[in-house]
């Protein structure tokens, strides 16, 4: 096996000697475009629309991705749910554009700070004036009804073409991330005021204002399995994509095809794994880590959301608790709280 | 490539400088630590930076010390209320000092009516003779905070007659606006709370009304705290203005780890304690009161006076004019004696 390597290492530097370099992923770039006819998809059947438009092609799109732009399928599902996200988006954006006197230049120089703001907490779960909340409560609406409409579209589009329904699961998570957010922990909670704000930098204050509140997030567990599903994921991701590019000159690229019949590509792959960690993921089951990791990141995030203030009340101190937290020796004198040793002057 | 994008990414590199270069700072910056190793309890400081700070929190020289004429101030000037106590030369060569502190162009006419030194027709003599008050309260009651460094004029006015960082209400929050959204004190550029969008009415809420600050639960488990996100943010707007009136990170007085926990807290957040508690009693019992006596142009949109915060003293740095001490030179506006204090006068017709 040495051998083949080296061998094939050799063979490389001779064809870029001899100036023939094959086409490859070596680029950032796709440098080679194949273009055919443009492929309308397979055939509709039953209840289905047929796509819309006619197809083109993009030269610039053929850079990163595939060449051909369109036909589209939206259905009453797409249709719907970009009628819901542009009222969402209009209720948002128009209630910015007001909090600056609706001044264009104002809007776009302070856009990163401007925001819908949810109900006053003194509202509970009660309706508000469209003025004190009511707004955003409505764009949640709309926002979250536009989303479940695009994850059936997704759901409908992947049985519709005989595939699997990973795709839209994995939405799912992403999607109860949210729910939890903007709706399932405000509930349990008995207050929109405790939903998240719609606005660039607002929604980052609010975030650093919930690990404040409840004694610093990073000690919640599931905030923890949360960072290690989205840093596994790049990671996987990362290496995956190297692994991939790397074999593509024996033709690793055809992945589906190397499952069921593993060739070459597929076996430097797992001996390149297997020789630098002594284990390797196969061309099928990386893709189910990789799916696993994405998927339990906001799964596992959104359990932690939940149970912050409606059964733990300061991660810091559950830790403590539970042995998680250590303690650290005093380096300044002791500090006793001001306020119990009498008032302020 | 084509030319199109070799144009594009040239571009966007010429943008990338242009950004580093106007808002980066050179390497390397001056990192001193300040808790146990591993907490991340280091505060940062830039050396160019700390050199202009430095530039420009000089302590004046304090004049040339007199020899006591013997005589009370009250003996030899007429009105004075405050300063009756102290020698009438001392008197005279603290007047020339606090001229050059807050009116250096101005002169003594700022204050003073120059046909009638003794008047209280001008409400700059007014004011001047409460802040005297202030002083003392401040180098007496509240040496928690100030220590024996103590203020002068100087550590607010640095030779303005209005120190730089004062404030008013904003007289935002609740304004009705049509149908859409009402007007709030957040989602603002607010350069109170550093430049974020968190609530930038948080020094009215904490150094004048005396809102509750702490919102962290202290029990692992729900007991019935029922502090929202929304006071969070408006304790944690609080947080940003100190932050950036000393010049220093969340970790010069809390271990970030745990931010409510005194036992892990350094003696600074002590100090601050203090210091929040000394400019709510500054601000309502000595500048609130005195809006009715300023004129017009120098109330807030909303007719309230100015007010301090945290800023006005400190100005960017951890200890007002790095921790000199001017007050050492000018003993007598040090502890005020209670019974020289007396309520402001009414506004001047």
């Amino acid at each position: 096996m040495v051998e083949l390597v080296a061998r094939s290492a050799d063979l490389a530097l001779n064809e870029k000697r001899e100036g023939k370099i094959m086409a490859g992923y070596q680029n950032i770039f796709t440098k080679v475009q194949v273009r055919g006819p443009a492929y309308a998809g397979v055939p509709m059947t039953g209840r289905n629309d047929p796509r819309a438009g006619k197809p083109s092609f993009s030269h610039f799109f053929g850079m990163i991705g595939d060449a051909q732009i369109g036909p589209i399928y939206l259905g009453w599902l797409g249709v719907a749910s970009l009628i819901c996200g542009f009222i969402a988006f209009e209720i948002i954006g128009l209630n910015m554009l007001a909090s600056v006197n609706w001044n264009p230049i104002q809007f776009v120089r302070q856009l990163p700070w401007l925001a819908l703001e949810p109900p006053a907490p003194s509202y509970g779960l009660h309706l508000p004036p469209l003025a004190q909340g009511g707004w955003w409560i409505m764009a949640g609406f709309f926002l979250t009804t536009a989303i479940l409409l695009w994850w059936t579209r997704m759901y409908r589009r992947a049985r519709a073409l005989g595939l699997g329904t990973h795709v839209p699961w994995a939405f799912a998570s992403a999607i109860w991330l949210y729910l939890v957010l903007g709706f399932f922990r405000p509930l349990l909670m008995g207050s929109w005021g405790e939903a998240v704000p719609f606005g660039i930098f607002p929604h980052l204050d609010w975030t650093a204002s919930l690990s404040l509140r409840y004694g610093n997030l990073f000690y919640c567990p599931f905030h923890m399995l949360s960072i290690a599903f989205l840093y596994g994921s790049t990671l996987l991701f990362a290496m995956h994509g190297a692994t991939i590019l790397a074999v593509s000159r024996f033709g690793g690229e055809r992945e589906i095809e190397q499952v069921l019949d593993r060739g070459t590509a597929a076996e430097r792959a797992a001996i390149f794994w297997r020789w630098t960690m002594g284990f390797n993921a196969t061309f099928e089951s990386l893709h189910r880590w990789a799916w696993w990791f994405a998927v339990l990141c906001p799964l596992v995030g959104g359990i932690g959301i939940l149970l912050t203030g409606t059964v733990v009340d300061n991660w810091y101190l559950w830790a403590v608790h539970h042995g998680v937290a250590p303690s650290y020796p005093h380096v300044t004198p002791a500090v006793i709280d001001p306020a119990t040793v009498g008032s302020a002057p | 490539m084509s030319f199109g994008i070799k144009i594009g990414l040239g571009l966007a590199a010429v943008a990338v400088v242009a950004i580093a270069v106007t808002t980066f700072q050179l390497p390397p910056a001056k990192q001193i630590q300040r808790g146990y190793r591993g907490l991340g309890m280091v505060q940062v400081f830039h050396p160019a930076s700390l050199e202009k700070l430095q530039a420009s929190n000089v302590s004046p020289k304090a004049d040339d010390p007199q020899d006591p004429s013997g005589q009370p101030s009250s003996a030899v000037y007429q009105n004075v209320q405050v300063l009756k106590d102290v020698d009438s030369n001392e008197f005279l060569r603290l007047m020339n000092s606090v001229t050059q502190w807050v009116a250096p162009t101005e002169g003594c006419t700022y204050c003073h009516d120059q046909n009638d030194l003794s008047s209280d027709k001008l409400y700059t003599k007014v004011v001047a003779r409460r802040m005297f008050q202030m002083v003392g309260a401040i180098n007496g009651t509240w040496k928690s905070h100030v220590g024996t460094t103590g203020v002068t004029c100087y550590t607010c006015h640095r030779g303005n007659p209005v120190p730089q960082n004062i404030w008013f209400n904003s007289g935002r929050p609740g304004e009705p606006h049509g149908l859409t959204q009402e007007k709030l004190d957040k989602n603002v550029p607010s350069f109170t709370a550093g430049s974020t969008a968190l609530p930038s009415d948080v020094l009215s809420e904490f150094l004048d009304r005396g809102d509750e600050i702490r919102v962290i639960s202290t029990t692992a488990l729900p007991t019935g705290d029922r502090h929202s996100i929304k006071q969070t943010e408006s304790t944690y707007g609080l947080m940003m203005h100190i932050s950036q009136s000393l010049g220093v990170n969340c970790t010069y007085c809390h271990n970030s780890r745990s931010f409510f926990d005194w036992d892990q807290s350094t003696p600074q957040r002590s100090t601050a304690w203090y210091g929040i508690r000394m400019v709510r009693d500054l601000n309502t019992h000595y500048l609130d009161p005195l809006a009715g006596t300023f004129p017009h142009n120098r109330l807030g949109p909303t007719g309230d006076g100015p007010k301090l915060d945290c800023a006005t003293c400190h100005n960017g740095v951890y200890k007002p004019l790095f921790g000199t001490s001017l007050l050492k030179d000018y003993p007598e506006l040090g502890p005020a004696k209670e019974a020289s204090l007396t309520p402001p006068a009414a506004k001047p017709q």
